[in-house]
């Protein structure tokens, strides 16, 4: 005992890199559904290729997990690791730049073959060398023939056997973080319950790989990491596009609406589309259409028969939406859609983040077609602005564009479960008197239409995507035409009396007011308590409201010498504030890489700004 | 005995009809009309949807629930408005350029899935509202204002797409028949499933007479064969001619001729599942053959709207959660009550979301 290392931290990124065939993924969440369940707080980034299989053994093929957890609120999946389990040197290769300095790495020995360090393109066979690893704690494990020892009495077949590599890593990980199996074993006895041989074998690696630590803790560090002190409740792990499912379908209960989901695959959102088919048990309809177009028609479709109505999609299959997206702003129906973010443009990286369709959503459809924009910052927090965008498109009879993204999407956090009972209500715009009803008779406050759907006796009437008049009918008078536009631009900025005033993070005054929206807010936060903590007049101001802006946005920009628009675009948001808050300087900290922030660039950009 | 006693009136609506004169598109609405007051249903449980294109102004001429749409998309936007409410009697009004050409995905997705809505395909040959364009059933080589020296690509035949996508039912009529088009969409409205019913319509601006070597009243019964379930393919003036089928082909022959009797002509079966003679029969063309007309195919299959209701009540029978709360607090969920938690706060207040 006396040779095992043990390190407390408060928080600790360990990254899980390999094929992707290994079954990284899998090993990531495994670990951190049993960290959260421990209580600590978590953050995951799961960075996958966009093929399926590509190659094995090569840096285009590598799959990786990343998740922290903490003792404290953890807001980032971590800028970089403290440990590495790399599968074979192309996961050495693809993940050395996000090690933090003098990190552990685990490695699988046996795969450092010359073989797949040529795979991998190094020139020599010394990756660690050609890296500049040197300094870290590098250590060498037998994965695969301890996996093979480990499993030998069972009688599997070579590929089985190498399939419970990942296990063994994660027996070994779970031992140094001092992890409980319960969880893990559960897991497997469950998902392989009909091959209760492949159970055996995944069960035996995994405690081969907790032993293995065990009996070698001289070369192994242990690391301790507290339970964070968080909200009482209960709680569950859960990614931004269950989230955003599951928004979705209290909202329907909530406004006592059938949910109506029309949809299509598509990398990053197909999980949103999936999570809805499930729920067939809470009355989901869920229609997977033809195409992208067919998506938000059919969602249109039924909107106008009286369902809550949804469709989720990512930037390309937005753009293939718009035409529609426009027939829903002139009818005035009540529609969401989810645009889980990628990069783009064209087909990009399908597999990454990115924020570029700000603009997109804001701006890219014929004629004058506002929508109301919401950003949502957290997995966790799917739930929430999936909940809200509905109630706004049902109460206020306009179509609501939800963005999330890839990060938030596949990313994954503890999270405090609501009761139904703690969210707002949601009373849909039904009308009630026939006798009176037209259309487009609207509430002169808020310049909300009535909603009367098929089946409603005494209500019949016709809408269409060209100009009209109160009853629905064509009227493509000058004055007519110029007076609807100024109402649909309207009724879109009253929605600013729904939602709350945007909140300053730090005091609201300062040096320097950094500014972010949607899923970003995990590493602007971070940063910008990283700022306060170095004594630095800092604060953060974060939206989710995108259009409308909160009301009293220009009252918290004032009182800052400086303010900073951080966005993964090259400035979206900065341009649209340029537009909307003409009166201030916009400073731009802009990323392109298909990849969340670091908190270690935005404090540097931030520590440039205030020298200036 | 009826229960609402509706006439056509009923379902016109107070809108001008600006259609121009003498076009097709006016016997059609009036088959329509006509058609929904005889189905006896309440009159606030019927949705037209339509796309874009001279037809598809028809909703604003309707009484009816109504949404004039965007083009090519009435397939897609009808068929969400049946799945969300099965309890509507859903028509979709369309044109040629509408479902064959921008809209053809959701024209043969929505056949294929036999959604059950009633579809007029309004079949003119020509882009009418953009003024003379050629379109995916105008034929080879016709001159138009987008193909000065004639178009060189195949049209499309409606009912073998229809076919091809698993149709379930498929019907041919002509506008400038009223009578018989009103009873292909009596046949149409009973038809569990999406029902096409193909109509040829005169556009009388931009390609008057397209159709008229087959509709000219004059030589109706011998260009056009009315195919009706029960009966021998028999036409003509003299209700002399027959279909037989010769060595795998449809044949017209002549009753009385080389010891041919009525119990030699092909009797119509639409309700068969037999595709190859009904392609045959839809694939039928002057001068050789007559052109039928008439229901060609109505056979059952599951329907989609039906099965996403069925799906969903027999897994309502067995499920274990029943509400939001029970599906947050489902799975892999744990309680955190400790000593240096706090209490929980609310993620939305309520100051402004009322």
């Amino acid at each position: 005992m006396k040779d095992t290392k043990v390190i407390e931290l408060e928080e600790v990124a360990i990254r899980f890199s390999g094929d992707s065939g290994d079954g990284m993924q899998l090993t990531g969440t495994l670990f951190s559904d049993t960290s959260a369940l421990l209580g600590n707080d978590i953050s995951t980034f799961p960075d996958y290729p966009s093929e399926i299989r590509a190659p094995q053994g090569t840096v285009g093929g590598v799959s990786g997990f990343q998740v922290q957890f903490g003792k404290k609120r953890i807001t980032t999946p971590g800028d970089l690791a403290h440990v590495l389990v790399a599968m074979n040197p192309a996961a050495l290769k693809a993940n050395s730049t996000y090690m933090n300095p003098g990190g552990t790495i685990i490695f699988d020995v046996d795969s450092f073959s010359e073989k797949n360090f040529e795979k991998a393109q190094f020139k020599t066979n010394d990756p660690f060398t050609e890296l500049k690893l040197n300094d870290f704690s590098l250590i060498p494990v037998p994965i695969t023939s301890l996996t093979k020892e480990s499993l030998k009495e069972l009688e599997l077949d070579n590929k089985s056997i190498l399939r419970c590599k990942n296990m063994f890593a994660l027996g070994l990980i779970c031992w140094m973080f001092d992890r409980p199996l319960d969880y893990i074993q559960n897991f497997i006895q469950k998902k392989f319950g009909k091959k209760p041989l492949v159970a055996e074998a995944n069960l035996a690696a995994l405690h081969a790989g907790y032993n293995y630590g065990m009996n070698l803790q001289h070369a192994t560090p242990q690391y301790i990491v507290h339970p964070a002190p968080i909200e009482k409740g209960i709680y569950r792990n859960i990614n931004g596009n269950n989230a955003t499912a599951w928004g979705f379908i209290a909202a329907a209960e909530k406004a006592g609406l059938e949910l109506f989901i029309g949809s299509y695959p598509i990398t990053p959102a197909t999980d949103i589309l999936q999570a809805l088919a499930e729920r067939k048990d809470l009355g989901v309809k869920s229609f997977q259409a033809e195409d992208e177009i067919a998506g938000i028609c059919t969602a249109i479709g039924a909107a106008f028969a009286g369902s809550l109505a949804v469709t989720s999609t990512s930037g390309p299959g937005f753009a293939l939406k718009s035409e529609a997206l426009g027939l829903s702003v002139m009818t005035e129906l009540p529609l969401v859609v989810v645009n889980v973010q990628r990069g783009g443009p064209s087909t990009g990286l399908p597999t990454k983040t990115e924020q570029a369709d700000l603009l997109q959503t804001l701006y890219g459809r014929n004629g004058e077609s506002p929508v109301v924009v919401l950003a949502a910052s957290t997995p966790s927090d799917c739930f929430y602005y999936a909940y809200l965008s509905a109630k706004i498109a049902l109460e206020r009879m306009v179509p609501v564009v939800l963005l999330t993204d890839g990060f938030l999407g596949n990313g994954s956090e503890p999270w405090r479960v609501p009761l139904m009972s703690e969210l707002p209500p949601i009373t849909p715009r039904k009308a009630k008197n026939p006798e009176t009803y037209l259309p487009y008779n609207r509430d002169p406050e808020t310049l909300v239409r009535e909603w009367a759907i098929p089946g409603m006796e005494g209500f019949e009437h016709r809408i269409g995507g060209l100009e009209k008049n109160n009853a629905g009918g064509v009227n493509q008078d000058p004055d007519n035409h110029q007076r609807n536009s100024e109402i649909r631009a309207a009724k879109v900025e009253k929605v600013v009396d729904m939602i709350p005033e945007l909140e300053v993070i730090g005091e609201p005054e300062g040096d320097l007011l950094v500014v972010g929206w949607g899923g970003t807010y995990g590493h602007t936060i971070s940063s910008v308590r990283a700022m306060q903590g170095k004594g630095k007049k800092v604060s953060l101001a974060h939206f989710n409201y995108i259009k409308p802006l909160p009301k009293n946005t220009a009252e918290v920009f004032s009182k800052f010498k400086k303010i900073v628009v951080c966005e993964l675009n090259l400035g979206q948001f900065a341009s649209y504030l340029r537009d909307k808050l003409p009166g201030f300087k916009y400073e731009q900290v802009n990323k392109m890489k298909g990849l969340p922030f670091s908190v270690h660039e935005l404090v540097e950009n931030f520590d440039k700004l205030l020298e200036a | 005995m009826t229960k609402f006693n509706y006439t056509a009136k009923d379902f016109k609506s107070a809108a001008e009809v600006r259609w121009c004169p003498g076009c097709g598109d006016y016997a059609i609405m009036n088959a329509v009309q006509k058609t929904m007051a005889d189905m006896d249903i309440a009159h606030k449980d019927f949705a037209v949807i339509s796309g874009i294109g001279c037809s598809s102004r028809f909703p604003y001429y309707m009484s009816t629930f109504g949404f004039h749409t965007i083009h090519g998309r009435a397939a897609a936007i009808a068929s969400g408005v049946k799945s969300a409410n099965p309890n509507l009697t859903v028509w979709v009004i369309t044109g040629d350029g509408d479902s064959l050409a921008i809209g053809g995905n959701h024209f043969i997705h929505l056949v294929r899935r036999n959604i059950n809505l009633n579809l007029i395909l309004f079949n003119n040959k020509i882009y009418g509202l953009t003024k003379g364009q050629y379109s995916p059933t105008s034929d080879r080589g016709v001159i138009t204002k987008t193909s000065p020296f004639g178009t060189i690509e195949e049209p499309f035949v409606p009912g073998q797409l229809v076919l091809g996508s698993r149709g379930t039912f498929y019907a041919r009529a002509v506008d400038n028949n009223i009578k018989h088009t009103q009873e292909i969409l009596a046949e149409a409205t009973l038809h569990k499933g999406t029902s096409v019913v193909e109509v040829l319509q005169n556009c009388v601006i931009f390609n008057d007479g397209i159709h008229e070597h087959i509709t000219d009243p004059k030589f109706r019964n011998e260009r056009q064969i009315f195919l009706k379930k029960g009966q021998p393919m028999i036409f003509g003036e003299q209700e002399d001619k027959g279909l037989i089928r010769e060595n795998g082909k449809l044949k017209v022959v002549k009753i009385g001729e080389n010891g041919i009797t009525r119990d030699d002509i092909l009797v119509h079966d639409p309700s068969e599942d037999n595709l190859g003679l009904q392609i045959d029969l839809i694939n039928m063309a002057l001068p050789e053959f007559p052109v039928a007309m008439g229901v060609i195919r109505s056979v059952e299959a599951p329907v989609y709207d039906q099965e996403m209701k069925k799906q969903i009540e027999t897994v309502q029978q067995k499920r274990k959660i029943t509400c939001v709360d029970e599906l947050l607090q489902s799975g892999n969920s744990w309680i955190v009550d400790g000593e240096n938690c706090n209490e929980p706060v609310k993620f939305l207040d309520n100051k402004c979301f009322g």
